[in-house]
C-alpha cells in the first residue's frame, strides 16, 4: 500500500542568513500527530545532499556539520509516502515533525480496494468499479441489484427504487456525496435522482447500523462517493459510451479530474442519456421512452491538518409512463389483468408523451474539516437540495398541457462531526444536524394536493464508538435521538374527513371550513431513538465473523400521513392516516464470510422485527361517477422480517470462476397472520466466466438469474364490476410465476496511448428473449418485462 | 494547551449553526394559507332525460358531489319506462363544484371528435342507438334512442370515454382510451 502523507510544519520565517557556518546540528524529533507517540523507523533525508538518517525507538532522528540556511527534508516512513519538510537551519537546531500515523483516516489518498467499511459489525457490501461500467447505461437500482440482497421496485424499466432486505421507499437511506437525499423517497414510482455515473465508489449497508446517516433507515443505506482524488499534479479523464438494442438508444457520460499537489482538486462530470419505446420480446411498450441528464462538479482542497470541499450536482430526467398503464376505473384494470397484451400499442418512438414524469434534482454542498492535534477532527456540512416534481396525466381540453401532480420539495441541512481518534484502538464520533424541509404543492394542476405543503424541521443527536480489542476483535456501538416535527397545511374533503372519524379525534386542527373542503393544519412531533452495538471477529484463513444489533425508530413520511386521493396514473384512491406514529425495527443480522484469493464465501442470515410497520396494501373499492377504484390505504401492524444473504465464488483454474449468489427474505404481519406485500422473491444468480490476460485481458461471463414465484402474498380483494355487474375478484396481489434469465457479458482491454486505456465491451440480457413478468413491477398488470437487450459499451481512460 | 482553543471553537460553530438554523426557520416561516383547489373539468352529475312523445319524461340521475371523495355516487330513477316503447334520450353532464354549475356537455360536443358515450342494455331494456354524429361521421352519443321491451328489470350502462378509436366497432374493448364516466342506472319497465 502506498499513502501520501500530508504534513504541516509551522514554518519559521526564513531570517536573512547568517554568515556561512557549517557546524550546525539538527536534532529532530518524529511523531504521532494524534498522540504524539514517537515513530521508529522513519527516514529523514537532506534533499540536493547525500545525508540520511533513521528515527531511534524515541523517534529521534540527527544531523551533524550542517550549514546554515534553509534545507529541505523528505522524510518517509514504511507505511507512508515522502514528505517534504522546508526548513531554516540557524545554529543547532531542533525540530520536531508530526506524521499521519493513523492511516486509515487520510480517506483523500486511499487506493481502491482498500475503502474502510462504514461500520464494522453490519452487513455490508460495495459495487466493483466494473459492476458500475457494466451498469453505467441503467439505473443506480439496476447496478445495486448484483448485491446479494438488494433488490428493486420498478415502475417499468426506467423507474428502479432499490429494496435492501425487502425493504424500500424512506427505509432506505441515500447518502449523496455525504449529502442525505431529499427527493420525495415516499413514492413507489419515484426512483431515486442519482446520476450513477456521478460517483464510482458505491457501499450498501443492510440495516439501520451507520447511526451517523440517519437513526431511521430500517432497511438500509446506500452510500455513493467519488473515487478519492490523488493528490499530485495531474489531469484524468474518463469516457464511457453504451448503445442499446432495446429502447434503440444509449448514454455518454465523461468525467475530468484536475489536481495538484497542493492538495486542491477540481471534478467535473456530465451524462446525457435518451431511450426510445422499450420491447418486450413479443410487442412494443409504447411510451417507455427516457432522457436524462446530469452534470455534477466537486472542488476543493485537502490537507491533513484541514480541507473543504463544495460539491453541486443537477439531476434532470423525463421519463415516459407505459401509455397502456393509464386506465380508467376497476374495470379497465380487470380487463388488463386478464387480457395478456396492453390496449395501446404504437409504431416505435423516441417521443415522450402523457403520462410521464419530469423530475429535476438539485444539491449543493460545502463542508469543512479540520484536524486537532491530540484530539480529533471536526467536519461541519451545510448542503441544499431542490427536488421538483412533475407528473403529468392524459388530460383533455385546456388542461391537456398542465401537469396533475407539480412539488417542489426544498431541503437545508447543517451538520456538524467531531471525530475523536487520538486514543490508539479507540475511535469515538459525536455529532449533531439540522434540518429544515419545506414542500410547496402547486394548487394550478386544478387537483387536489395528493401531498399537501408542509414544513418539517428535524434534530439529530449521535454518538459511535469503535474500539479495536487486541488484532483480531473491533466492537462499535451507537446512540442517536431524532426530533422530528411535521406542521402541515391540508385541504381535506368535508365527507373524507367524517369518513375517516378524524372529525372525533382531530376536530382542533381545523383552521378553515369551505363547505366541501376542510383546511387543517395538524402539527405532529416526533422523538425517535436509534442504537446499535456489534462486534468483528477475524478468525484464521482470512475469515470474518461479524455480528449486529441495531434498534431504529422512523417517524411517517408526509405520504404515510396524508396521501388522500386518487392518483390517476395508478387508477386507484391513496389514502394516508393522521394516526399513523413512528415505526420500531429492531434487527439482528450477522455474517461469516471468508474473502479468500482463490474461494471465498458470505453467509448474512438476519431478522428484523418492526413495531407498527407502516405498510400500504389494496383493501376495499371505492364508486365514484367514473367507476370504481381500488383503495390503497396505509396500516401499521406488527412485521417479522426474516431472511438470508448467502454468496460463494470460486477460481477452478487461473482461467475460469464461478459466482454464486442466493436471497431468501420471509415478510410476515405477525397481527394479521398473513404474508406482508411486495417482498421480494428468492432468487439466485450464478455466473461463470472465463478470463485470458494474455488475450487483450478478454473475460467472457454467462450470467443466469432465476427468480422464483412469490407464493406468500396478501389476500386478494373482491370489488364489484359495474360493467359485469357482479362480484369478481381482482388479482391485484397475485404474483406471475418464477423466471429464468441468461445474460452474456464480453469485455476486452486495448491501448491506443497508455496501457490498457480503451476498454470494450458487449452485453446481451435477457439473451433467449424470454417472456416474463416480476412481482415487483407495478407495471406487471398490464405487460411482459423486457425483451434482449444486446449492449455495447466503450469506456476510454486518458 | 491545545485544548482550550478547540472547544472555543466548537461552541462558535454550535452557535453559528443554531443562529443560521433559525435564521432559516424564520425567513421561511410564512402564516399565509394555501390555495384550495377547485378540480376543473370534473363532471359530478349526469342526468339523461328520456322522451317520448305523448308519454311521460322519464330522468335519470347519477351524482357525485365528493368526486373521488368516500361518497358513491346516488343514482336516482324518477319511474317506470313504458313496455315496446322507443324514447327520445339526451345526456347532460354537469359540474356542481361550481356555483352556478358548470355545463359540461358543451365541452363534450364542442370535441366530439374526442368522445364517445357506449350504451350497454340488458334485461327489458332492448337496444341504445346512437342520434348524433361527429364531424367525421363517427357517432358521438350525447343524443340517442332507447327502445324497450317487455314489461320486466332492465339496466342502461352508460360509459363515456375520451380519446377513444375512432371509428370503433361499438364496443368499449375496442374504443380504447380513457373512462370520464361509467354509470349503470336499474330500470323498470312496465
Amino acid at each position: 500500500m502506498r499513502f501520501f502523507l500530508v504534513l504541516l510544519v509551522a514554518f519559521i520565517s526564513a531570517n536573512q542568513l547568517l554568515g556561512q557556518n557549517c557546524n550546525s546540528i539538527l536534532l529532530g524529533e518524529v511523531v504521532d500527530f494524534h498522540d504524539n507517540t514517537p515513530l521508529v523507523n522513519a527516514t529523514i533525508n537532506i534533499t540536493g545532499e547525500n545525508l540520511n538518517a533513521t528515527s531511534d525507538t524515541s523517534g529521534k532522528f540527527r544531523f551533524e556539520l550542517l550549514c546554515d540556511g534553509v534545507i529541505e527534508l523528505e522524510i518517509s516512513h514504511p507505511d507512508c509516502k515522502s514528505q517534504f519538510v522546508t526548513m531554516t537551519i540557524e545554529g543547532d537546531t531542533y525540530q520536531k515533525i508530526r506524521l499521519e500515523h493513523h492511516l486509515e483516516e487520510l480517506e483523500e489518498v486511499k487506493v481502491i480496494g482498500d475503502i474502510k467499511n462504514n461500520t464494522n459489525s453490519s452487513q455490508e457490501e460495495k459495487l466493483s468499479i466494473q459492476d458500475i461500467e457494466k451498469y453505467s447505461g441503467n439505473s443506480l437500482g439496476d447496478a445495486l441489484k448484483s448485491i446479494t440482497g438488494v433488490s428493486s421496485l420498478n415502475t417499468g424499466a426506467n423507474i428502479v427504487k432499490p429494496v435492501i432486505q425487502g425493504l424500500n421507499g424512506s427505509r432506505v437511506l441515500i447518502l449523496n456525496n455525504n449529502v442525505r437525499m431529499q427527493d420525495m423517497e415516499w413514492g413507489e414510482e419515484h426512483a431515486p435522482n442519482i446520476d450513477i455515473n456521478s460517483n464510482q465508489n458505491i457501499s450498501v449497508i443492510k440495516g439501520a447500523a451507520a447511526l451517523e446517516y440517519g437513526g431511521d433507515a430500517i432497511g438500509g443505506v446506500i452510500v455513493l462517493d467519488p473515487l478519492p482524488i490523488v493528490r499530485a499534479d495531474s489531469l484524468f479523464g474518463k469516457t464511457q459510451l453504451n448503445l442499446f438494442s432495446n429502447g434503440r438508444g444509449g448514454n455518454i457520460t465523461t468525467t475530468l479530474v484536475k489536481s495538484f499537489d497542493t492538495g486542491l482538486y477540481i471534478k467535473g462530470q456530465g451524462s446525457f442519456k435518451r431511450l426510445g419505446d422499450l420491447e418486450t420480446p413479443n410487442y412494443l411498450l409504447s411510451n417507455t421512452g427516457l432522457q436524462e441528464n446530469g452534470i455534477s462538479i466537486n472542488i476543493g482542497k485537502r490537507d491533513f491538518i484541514q480541507g473543504w470541499e463544495g460539491y453541486y450536482s443537477f439531476f434532470d430526467s423525463d421519463i415516459g409512463i407505459l401509455r397502456a398503464s393509464h386506465i380508467g376505473n376497476i374495470d379497465d384494470l380487470i380487463t388488463s389483468i386478464n387480457s395478456q397484451q396492453p390496449n395501446i400499442i404504437n409504431d416505435f418512438s423516441y417521443d415522450i408523451i402523457r403520462p410521464n414524469q419530469e423530475v429535476s434534482h438539485h444539491l449543493a454542498k460545502l463542508n469543512y474539516y479540520r484536524r486537532f492535534e491530540g484530539l480529533g477532527k471536526l467536519s461541519l456540512q451545510y448542503d441544499f437540495q431542490n427536488n421538483r416534481r412533475l407528473e403529468y396525466d392524459v388530460r383533455v381540453g385546456d388542461d391537456a398541457a398542465k401537469p396533475s401532480l407539480d412539488l417542489r420539495l426544498t431541503t437545508h441541512t447543517f451538520s456538524s462531526t467531531f471525530q475523536l481518534d487520538s486514543y490508539e484502538g479507540l475511535e469515538v464520533k459525536i455529532g449533531t444536524l439540522g434540518r429544515f424541509q419545506s414542500n410547496f404543492a402547486n394548487p394550478d394542476t386544478g387537483v387536489r394536493r395528493l401531498i399537501p405543503d408542509y414544513d418539517k424541521f428535524e434534530l439529530g443527536l449521535f454518538t459511535l464508538a469503535e474500539y479495536d480489542l487486541g488484532e483480531s476483535l473491533k466492537l462499535d456501538a451507537g446512540v442517536r435521538y431524532d426530533f422530528t416535527q411535521v406542521d402541515a397545511k391540508k385541504f381535506y374533503r368535508t365527507s373524507r374527513w367524517e369518513e375517516r372519524n378524524y372529525d372525533q379525534e382531530f376536530g382542533n386542527l381545523v383552521i378553515d371550513d369551505l363547505g366541501t373542503q376542510l383546511l387543517v393544519n395538524p402539527v405532529f412531533e416526533y422523538h425517535n431513538i436509534s442504537a446499535m452495538a456489534g462486534f468483528q471477529y477475524a478468525l484464521k484463513h482470512d475469515q470474518i465473523l461479524r455480528f449486529n444489533y441495531a434498534f431504529a425508530q422512523r417517524a411517517p413520511n408526509p405520504s404515510e400521513l396524508f396521501s388522500d386521493g386518487l392518483h390517476h396514473s395508478a387508477a386507484r384512491i391513496e389514502l394516508g392516516d393522521l394516526r399513523i406514529k413512528s415505526e420500531s425495527s429492531s434487527k439482528i443480522s450477522a455474517s461469516f464470510e471468508r474473502n479468500g484469493d482463490k474461494w471465498g464465501f458470505a453467509l448474512a442470515p438476519y431478522f428484523n422485527a418492526i413495531n407498527d410497520f407502516i405498510l400500504l396494501e389494496p383493501n376495499s373499492v371505492e364508486f365514484t361517477i367514473r367507476g370504481a377504484f381500488p383503495v390503497w390505504a396505509y396500516r401499521q401492524t406488527d412485521a417479522q422480517l426474516i431472511g438470508i444473504d448467502v454468496s460463494l465464488y470460486n477460481n477452478w483454474t487461473s482461467h475460469i470462476r464461478t459466482d454464486h449468489q442466493f436471497s431468501w427474505v420471509r415478510g410476515t404481519d405477525v397481527s394479521q397472520d398473513i404474508p406482508l406485500i411486495n417482498i421480494p422473491a428468492a432468487n439466485m444468480n450464478n455466473s461463470i466466466s472465463y478470463s485470458n490476460a494474455s488475450w487483450k485481458d478478454l473475460t467472457i461471463t454467462l450470467e443466469s438469474q432465476y427468480v422464483f414465484e412469490q407464493e406468500r402474498f396478501p389476500p386478494n380483494i373482491t370489488v364489484f364490476s359495474p360493467q359485469q355487474q357482479q362480484d369478481v375478484a381482482l388479482d391485484i396481489n397475485t404474483p406471475p410465476p418464477a423466471y429464468h434469465l441468461l445474460a452474456l457479458d464480453m469485455t476486452t482491454q486495448f491501448s491506443l496511448i497508455k496501457k490498457n486505456d480503451l476498454s470494450v465491451g458487449l452485453r446481451a440480457t435477457n439473451l433467449m428473449n424470454t417472456d416474463y413478468r416480476d412481482y415487483l413491477n407495478r407495471l406487471r398488470y398490464f405487460v411482459d418485462d423486457l425483451g434482449r437487450n444486446i449492449s455495447l459499451r466503450l469506456i476510454y481512460n486518458y | 494547551m491545545k485544548k482550550s482553543p478547540v472547544y472555543l471553537s466548537k461552541l462558535n460553530v454550535y452557535a453559528l449553526l443554531i443562529s443560521a438554523f433559525f435564521l432559516i426557520v424564520s425567513c421561511s416561516d410564512d402564516d399565509e394559507n394555501p390555495v384550495a383547489v377547485d378540480e376543473e373539468e370534473v363532471i359530478t352529475t349526469m342526468n339523461v332525460t328520456l322522451n317520448v312523445s305523448g308519454g311521460t319524461t322519464i330522468t335519470l340521475q347519477s351524482q357525485d358531489l365528493d368526486g373521488d371523495g368516500p361518497n358513491a355516487p346516488e343514482i336516482s330513477v324518477s319511474g317506470s319506462l313504458s313496455a315496446n316503447t322507443t324514447y327520445n334520450g339526451v345526456i347532460e353532464l354537469l359540474n356542481e363544484t361550481e356555483t352556478p354549475a358548470e355545463d359540461i356537455t358543451e365541452e363534450v360536443a364542442e370535441e366530439d371528435e374526442e368522445h364517445q358515450f357506449f350504451f350497454s342494455t340488458g334485461g327489458a331494456i332492448i337496444e341504445a342507438q346512437y342520434a348524433d354524429e361527429d364531424g367525421n361521421g363517427n357517432p358521438v352519443g350525447i343524443e340517442f334512442t332507447l327502445t324497450t321491451g317487455d314489461a320486466g328489470n332492465g339496466t342502461l350502462q352508460i360509459t363515456l370515454r375520451h380519446e377513444p378509436k375512432k371509428p370503433n366497432d361499438g364496443t368499449l374493448a375496442d374504443a380504447g382510451g380513457e373512462t370520464d364516466i361509467a354509470q349503470s342506472f336499474p330500470l323498470f319497465v312496465e
